[in-house]
């Protein structure tokens, strides 16, 4: 098995007809993605990148019975696009989109809890990279080349970081199961505890790669989660010891700004929770293969 | 986004928060005459920069004659204040703030931040208004009230009493209170604030709630939809190079090191630096180039990290996803054709079209300094100081 998504799990792409969207939907088609339709409000009834385009969500899901959606919609209509996604009854969603106000997301995130725990779609992003479950399916914009299929589970808050641990866990010859990026927003959809959760209840991961950042508590909360009710070895890295306080560092989310927040302090509290701490950021490849012996 | 004090009180004015008299001057004749303007015995002048604890740094002069707050303003204006927020460069003060000095009986901290844990806005309340929230968290964290606002109904009338007792208002305050919170609260919805702070939220002698001090923070993600909020940037507040940065579509903090860094993605950006520390190096700066990076764009950071004269060695780390390589190294290869580089470049380059990157760097034969991995990169860096280039 593998996470959120394998072969056969069908996919629409929101916003297909743009750009950057036409590019990937490609390249994720390429790479075995099983694409089965798009979305762009106003052109249904076209066809793009060998997909049938749809007015809307529900149509799409109702044509092709989709299970997820990525989101390529630009910000002023990236939260619209993740609600009507959620409302068509799609299961998991990856939103790319960088730049979605704070507000929109709180009401999103407000959206999403109006169906029940079972059926709450599992939102990815936004302002992330995707999720890939290497040989099987990509959604995202990552360079797949860079994967190979293992026992490695991986989820970063950054996009980069990611690619960097699955490169260095690939020229030690160690695949990944899945690899989630979940966003450098303040407010993303799904948090690194809910990953840490799948990757214990998936039979193709013996290990995880945690990559966080400075600023917000979700990797101590993930930590805790992984004292207590974790099997398999957690290995963690915290970008941003060098950071100074009060500034906001490229991601939305990535400043200190209260207690907890910053890169150390994150540090700490993952080592009293168990979790292998990966000291720099060019020992993924050494250290990982360490746990997995173990 | 930040603003200005002034700002954040005509727009609380606006909604309806009881605010002092107050006027803008940008000399010191101005400052006399608005407080002759205002009227009555005492003011206040205040420095409008972009930074808390002004009164600290002597950047708020209370004035009994109107030749004392023209006196004051000169002392003011073309300073450049440096306050516990600021940083050692400090903020320039070109705009003051005259404003009619208040009798208050108490003081309250009033606040509204995002609360990243809940997702939800947070309201913040202390009796001990007056201090940085900051000190009142280390000496009095007892007094603080807060209370989440669900998103999908708002700041609720009894929310907003609560908070009201709970920081010992007068009942005969109290529906003014509720009255003062809401509009707050609608304020930020209306215009995507994401920090709303008075402090001190006076109650004055003569029974009033007064704002004293307001500051907001707006949110950049949101500022398309907001025209009116966008034209109160002041330029003059930031840092030279960040404004540079933002205009170029770059995403800059300017640090204390001599490595200049060009990097694509935030969190490789951030690791990037503490490999270069780890090295025994100082980064200079922070800089995420972003995703499908041109090489104009490359070329543009290359001419931002220069400008710092700081500089002794760029390290370019690039990780490709969204970007491509080959358009990197051409822009690698443009910078050190067009530009003058007196400093040594270390470039690392992965992920998509690494090959053709690499190649682009090796035909170009620009005398770049190559490395493979992330490990490489750093020490190479740090190793490369004092090199010629």
């Amino acid at each position: 098995m593998s996470i959120i998504l394998d072969e056969n799990t069908p996919v629409i792409v929101q916003g297909v007809t743009g750009r950057i969207a036409t590019f990937h939907t490609n390249d994720m088609a390429e790479y075995g993605t099983n694409v089965v339709g798009g979305v762009t409000p106003g052109k249904g009834g076209t066809t793009h990148c060998g997909v049938d385009v749809f007015d809307t969500m529900k149509q799409a899901v109702s044509a092709t019975e989709a299970t997820a959606s990525i989101v390529f919609v630009p910000p002023p209509f990236a939260a619209d696009a993740i609600m009507e996604a959620a409302d068509a009854g799609i299961e998991h969603c990856v939103c790319i989109t960088e730049g979605i106000p704070v507000q929109d997301m709180i009401r999103v995130k407000r959206y999403l809890r109006r169906y029940q725990h079972a059926k709450r779609m599992c939102l990815i992003g936004p302002n992330c990279a995707g999720v890939i479950s290497p040989g099987k399916s990509m959604l995202g914009i990552m360079p797949s080349h860079i994967y190979e299929r293992g026992p490695v589970g991986i989820v970063s808050r950054s996009g980069t970081l990611g690619y960097e641990a699955a490169s260095q866990l690939k020229a030690e010859g160690i695949g990944v199961s899945t690899s989630v990026g979940i966003g450098g927003d303040p407010i993303n959809g799904s948090s690194f505890l809910d990953h840490l959760k799948r990757f214990e209840n998936d039979n193709e991961t013996e290990a995880v790669v945690m990559i966080g950042e400075i600023g917000g508590l979700q990797e101590a909360q993930a930590a805790a989660y992984a004292r207590d009710h974790m099997h398999k070895p957690v290995v963690g890295y915290i970008a941003g010891l060098t950071a100074p306080k009060g500034r906001t560092m490229g991601h939305a989310g990535a400043i200190v700004s209260t207690v907890g927040e910053s890169a150390a302090e994150k540090v700490q509290i993952m080592r009293e929770c168990g979790v292998t701490i990966v000291k720099l950021p060019s020992d993924f490849g050494a250290v990982v293969p360490k746990v997995l012996r173990r | 986004m930040e603003i200005h004090e002034y700002q954040a009180k005509a727009i609380l004015a606006d909604y309806g928060v009881a605010i002092p008299e107050g006027g803008l001057a940008y000399s010191p004749e101005q400052a006399a005459y608005r407080a002759s303007e205002i009227g009555g015995e005492q003011w206040v002048v205040k420095a409008q920069i972009h930074s808390g604890a002004r009164g600290k740094a002597g950047g708020i002069k209370l004035c009994s004659h109107e030749r004392e707050v023209a006196e004051a303003a000169d002392d003011l204006l073309g300073k450049r204040l440096v306050t516990q927020q600021t940083g050692e460069r400090g903020k320039g003060v070109y705009r003051l703030y005259v404003e009619a000095a208040v009798a208050a009986e108490s003081e309250i901290y009033l606040g509204f931040v995002l609360d990243r844990s809940a997702e939800r806005l947070m309201v913040v309340a202390s009796v001990a208004g007056g201090t940085d929230i900051e000190e009142i968290v280390a000496q009095d964290p007892g007094s603080i009230v807060r209370v989440n606002v669900e998103p999908a109904v708002g700041l609720q009338a009894f929310e907003a009493r609560e908070i009201a007792f709970a920081v010992a208002l007068d009942p005969s305050l109290v529906p003014s209170a509720v009255q003062l919170m809401t509009a707050c609260h609608r304020m930020i919805l209306d215009l995507d604030a994401t920090m709303l702070e008075i402090n001190p939220l006076a109650v004055t002698t003569d029974g009033r709630l007064l704002a004293l001090d307001a500051k907001m923070i707006f949110d950049d993600n949101a500022l398309f939809r907001h025209q009116n909020v966008s034209e109160l940037r002041d330029k003059s507040q930031e840092d030279p190079r960040e404004r540079t940065a933002v205009d170029r579509g770059l995403s800059y903090v300017g640090l204390d090191g001599n490595i200049g860094c060009i990097i694509n993605g935030a969190g490789l950006a951030m690791a990037t630096m503490d490999m270069i520390k780890h090295a025994g190096g100082e980064p200079a700066n922070f800089l995420d180039i972003g995703g499908g990076a041109s090489p104009e764009r490359v070329l543009k950071a290359f001419r931002l990290v220069l400008s710092d004269d700081s500089v002794e060695a760029v390290l370019v780390n690039i990780f490709a996803g969204i970007n491509r390589c080959d358009w990197v190294a051409e822009g690698v290869v443009q910078a050190l054709r067009q530009l003058e580089v007196p400093v040594p470049v270390v470039v690392r380059l992965s992920g998509t079209n690494v090959d053709e990157g690499r190649q682009i760097l090796a035909d170009a034969d620009v005398g770049v300094i190559t490395a493979d991995s992330l490990a490489e990169a750093g020490s190479r860096a740090v190793e490369s100081i004092g090199r010629a280039a």
